[in-house]
């Protein structure tokens, strides 16, 4: 019979030992990965990777079509997503506050911050790609606008009420206008803030295939057209990943490593930034 | 939420006796609330545009389509048993792995970590957050699949084989692709949004409770135990259920490591297929009104289901958060 000093001892140290131990077991996930991308990435990069498209099966090639398509694509959803998710956080922060209308956008917001990528993209198939005919680099813009507007309202709307409302009535007793004090103090005293929701939401959109199944699909060649399907590297490296083809497969693991580095690389920017905004 | 929420003079213009708004906050404030409105119209959008999409396949097929297994396109009959079978398991199999190593990340992060390691470790554990799904399908397929049929899958063969009903679990062939690796795939991926909120309701517990528990002699466990858990409760079980959430739309990576199979097995080895699965996998090759139809119906009974984990989650982080501070 051991005594309950030793027992509870015991089970504290058997416990803590396996929090320890989950811990360990999330960062190998992680270092695995990160140890797989870099072994069957950095090998193949070369100068042709960024300055050549997409190869046939057996001929050589780079990914310069798709990664200009991923710039095209991520940009439009940025471009569309981040001016209605900076203003509709503005109203939640600034007009909305407390009121029910404010409370139940907050709410449906977090719903489509979590809904499925791919519903989102069942959505503007439904909406734009059946409407126009076929697929389009459009199209695909706007499906990943719908995930940059739930991300950039909540950082908004935290970050402009982080404001004081000194700073607000200081405004206001000069006799500036309202949308004059949103937008030349509080913007400004969230510009940091607000940035990195724009970023972060650049970092979610920057990797979703799911979403570009349905809307922007591919495309062999390099196209700058805003109406007709357009290559970009997720569904490259979809494709390219589950073909038969080995020199096909390697372009995928390059893909993954240059989009994986990016994303982690804009996530830890971020951070540096949030962290340095905050702490002024 | 804050204090400052309840200083906030009122909207200029609004109060009696003021003078007119001036145009252009008439302007801005409208121009912001159509901004918030938006989000809301984009749900109902959602919603309007699958329960259309989807009406001729649930007219064909009725209420039956939600338990039949068939899923034929040559013959036009669809079924989303097999589709909502396969959800179903994957994301339990993700929840019986994230939730206690979650509860262990979160529970080594609020508690015993020095205060230098916090922040390293909760950004590395929340970078594995950051990588796209499709990079884990490709991983999944390449890398940890292989070693789930040469290793894993035969070990948990030779121990759980021969046990009564956990027997059952384990059949299937050791191929490395399949419900099984899906689930663990997706338990990676989801590790980090409940850790995340676990912690975060761990941190909202009152300092003062800890440490008069502390003074009393009790260890971190049974803090944790008698004092962190029962306050967090609901906001724990929020973060459970907003990684079930997660688990149950993912996608890419688990239509790479499914196997893409319709039809149903016990033995969580054999291929499967997901609804988010189905809807990547088929619908751009989808032919004819009625598949189209089918596979708008699986998206609708996915964003059903979804949406009720959510606002269950929602709901029970906001319980906390009413509490918070108080």
């Amino acid at each position: 019979m051991i005594d309950l000093y030793t027992r509870r001892r015991w089970t504290n140290r058997l416990t803590m030992g396996a929090a320890a131990l989950a811990t360990l077991f999330g960062l190998f996930w992680l270092a695995w990965l990160l140890f797989t991308l870099c072994v069957n990435g950095i090998g193949h990069l070369s100068w042709s990777v960024f300055s050549q498209p997409t190869p046939s099966p057996k001929g050589e090639g780079g990914l310069y079509n798709a990664i200009i398509g991923s710039l095209i694509v991520t940009g439009l959803g940025t471009a569309i997503g981040a001016p209605i998710g900076i203003l509709a956080g503005t109203y939640l922060a600034e007009y909305g506050r407390d009121s029910r209308l404010a409370a139940v956008v907050r709410f449906f917001n977090d719903v489509l911050l979590a809904a499925p990528s791919i519903v989102l993209g069942l959505f503007i198939y439904q909406l734009v790609v059946v409407q126009i005919g076929h697929f389009a680099a459009f199209a695909g813009g706007v499906a990943l606008a719908l995930i940059v507007i739930p991300v950039t309202l909540r950082l908004t709307e935290n970050m402009m009420r982080l404001v004081p409302d000194r700073m607000r009535e200081a405004a206001a007793a000069l006799g500036v206008p309202r949308w004059k004090v949103i937008t030349h103090i509080v913007y400004r005293a969230a510009k940091a803030g607000i940035a990195t929701g724009v970023l972060l939401g650049v970092a979610r959109i920057a990797g979703e295939t799911a979403p570009l199944l349905f809307t922007a699909l591919n495309n062999r060649f390099t196209s700058y057209d805003l109406w007709s399907p357009i290559a970009n590297l997720p569904i490259m490296i979809f494709r390219f990943a589950l073909s038969p083809y080995e020199g096909w497969n390697q372009l995928a693991w390059v893909g993954a490593f240059l989009i994986t580095f990016a994303i982690l690389g804009l996530n830890i920017f971020t951070r540096v930034v949030l962290r340095h905004s905050a702490s002024e | 939420m804050n204090q400052a929420a309840e200083s906030i003079p009122p909207v200029p213009g609004r109060s009696a006796g003021s003078r007119a708004t001036p145009v252009g906050d008439t302007f801005f404030h409208g121009l912001t609330a159509v901004a918030a409105v938006l989000v809301l119209a984009i749900i109902a959008g959602i919603a309007v545009s699958l329960i259309l999409g989807s009406a001729p396949a649930l007219a064909e097929f009725g209420p039956g389509f939600l338990v039949s297994d068939v899923w034929n396109p040559v013959t036009n009959n669809f079924g989303a048993y097999v589709a909502i079978f396969g959800t179903l398991v994957t994301s339990a199999i993700a929840m019986v792995i994230a939730v206690p190593v979650s509860f262990g990340v979160a529970l080594f992060i609020s508690e015993l970590a020095p205060a230098w390691l916090k922040r390293p470790i909760s950004v590395a554990i929340e970078l594995l957050a950051a990588v796209p799904s499709i990079i884990y399908g490709m991983w999944g397929l390449f890398v940890l699949a292989p070693v789930m049929a040469d290793t894993i899958q035969p070990w948990l063969k030779t121990i759980f084989g021969d046990i009564p009903l956990l027997g059952v679990l384990v059949q299937g062939p050791p191929i490395g692709i399949g419900v099984f690796t899906a689930g663990v795939i997706l338990a990676i991926m989801v590790i980090p949004f409940i850790a995340s909120v676990m912690r975060d309701t761990f941190e909202v517990v009152p300092k003062v409770l800890k440490e008069s528990a502390y003074a009393t002699g009790a260890t971190t466990w049974e803090v944790v135990r008698h004092i962190v858990l029962p306050y967090t409760r609901t906001g724990v079980v929020g973060g459970i259920m907003l990684g079930l959430g997660r688990a149950l739309g993912e996608t890419m990576a688990v239509t790479f490591v499914i196997g893409n199979s319709h039809n149903i097995h016990a033995g969580l080895f054999h291929p499967g297929n997901s609804i988010a699965a189905t809807l990547a996998n088929e619908f751009t090759e989808a032919t004819g009104e009625i598949y189209t139809s089918a596979l708008l119906a699986l998206g609708l009974i996915l964003f059903g289901i979804t949406l009720i984990v959510l606002i269950a989650a929602r709901l029970l982080l906001m319980r906390l958060q009413a509490g918070e501070g108080r």
